[in-house]
């Protein structure tokens, strides 16, 4: 599935950056019934982490009340040039991933 | 006598211009994103917050991928959608001849399919056909619109005309009844825009997915209570048409982020 990823290819060390990311996902609530009255079962993204240099940065639990796609945005401190690395778990086994690089000077 | 005569034709002179007030001058059409809030043209204006270019993305793998019986990609026989593809999507529905009728971009799509890669037509509003025509019509971003000029569609753009006049449902409305004469005004909490359809096909956030300017007419529809066209028909494709037209020269902003 297709991941949208926005870090600035470089920043200076010490700056504060921010990290948006858009992943694709139906984000199916579990709550909704088709026209003949079956429930749809629930399929989301339960979970979302974020590694820098392979340490983790930034985690966050989705729940059904998240809108299809889910946009995360978020900032942190960065010292040194590397990679980020993004990964989305959830419902079915779920599971993606995406990668960034930056420069810092 | 030739007093009556003058009189009843200033008369008819003078009424002629009301009814055709529903049409919007060309330099007073506006597009769907003017109506918008500030947050969601930040959405549709950033590349990378714009959910519809997830679409286009799955699109551009779906444009390489061989497919059907032939085990043709699209790419195959149009290479780099890039450049084959500029400009397209802002000229149809465009006439096909051995048809004799104007196609939709998702007809030429499934008609592309069953002739030249020998594969099952996809299903209207199905996620694989949405993300190719949300990919061809992506390269014609800022590109104006065309549609309609070809001579021989002529009858289905005055057809579509008539369809977007004729009242229809249980509210006995016309498309013109809202999106000429009461645009800017609110229906509910939502601005009525003037329905130019420039950024199809669009994400809604309502819809929370991607949807064909199709989806978007049989829920206006459903909203008047009337018995929606079904996909494809020459009807919607007609009422496209017109539309395309009635947007002529405004640019293409697909993907499209609406409310």
């Amino acid at each position: 599935m297709a991941a949208l990823i926005n870090v600035p290819a470089r920043a200076n060390a010490g700056d504060i950056i921010e990290i948006r990311t858009l992943t694709s996902h139906i984000m199916e609530t579990g709550f909704r019934h088709t026209a003949d009255g079956k429930l749809v079962p629930r399929d989301i993204i339960t979970n979302f982490t974020c590694r820098y240099n392979g340490v983790e940065i930034f985690r966050a639990d989705l729940f059904p009340a998240i809108a299809a796609n889910p946009y995360l945005s978020f900032f942190t401190v960065v010292n040194e040039s590397g990679k980020f690395e993004f990964e989305w778990i959830g419902d079915n086994g779920y599971s993606t991933t995406a990668s960034a690089s930056i420069t810092v000077e | 006598m030739m007093l009556w005569r003058a009189i009843v034709a200033a008369v008819l002179v003078g009424a002629a211009p009301a009814l055709l007030a529903g049409e919007i001058a060309s330099d007073a059409r506006r597009s769907g994103y003017s109506f918008m809030g500030p947050d969601t043209r930040i959405m549709q204006d950033d590349d990378t917050s714009n959910p519809g270019m997830l679409f286009v993305l799955d699109g551009e793998t779906s444009w390489g991928r061989t497919t059907g019986n032939a085990n043709k990609a699209c790419a195959d026989c149009h290479g780099d959608a890039k450049t084959s593809m500029k400009g397209i999507a802002a000229r149809y529905p465009a006439f096909d001849k051995t048809l004799g009728r104007p196609v939709t971009l998702d007809q030429r799509i499934n008609l592309c399919r069953a002739n030249h890669q020998q594969a099952t037509p996809l299903p209207y509003e199905s996620r694989d056909l949405l993300v190719l025509s949300a990919y061809v019509a992506h390269q014609s971003r800022g590109v104006a619109i065309t549609a309609g000029d070809d001579p021989q569609l002529t009858p289905f753009v005055a057809q579509g005309h008539d369809l977007f006049m004729q009242r229809e449902g249980q509210l006995n409305l016309a498309c013109t009844n809202c999106h000429d004469d009461n645009f800017d005004k609110r229906l509910a909490g939502a601005p009525i825009t003037q329905g130019q359809p420039t950024g199809y096909p669009l994400y809604r956030l309502e819809w929370q997915t991607l949807g064909s300017i199709e989806r978007r007419l049989r829920s206006c529809m459903t909203g008047v209570r009337a018995q929606p066209f079904d996909y494809g028909s020459p009807e919607l494709v007609a009422l496209e048409l017109y539309l395309m037209s009635r947007a002529r020269g405004m640019p293409m902003e697909t993907p499209a982020v609406r409310p």
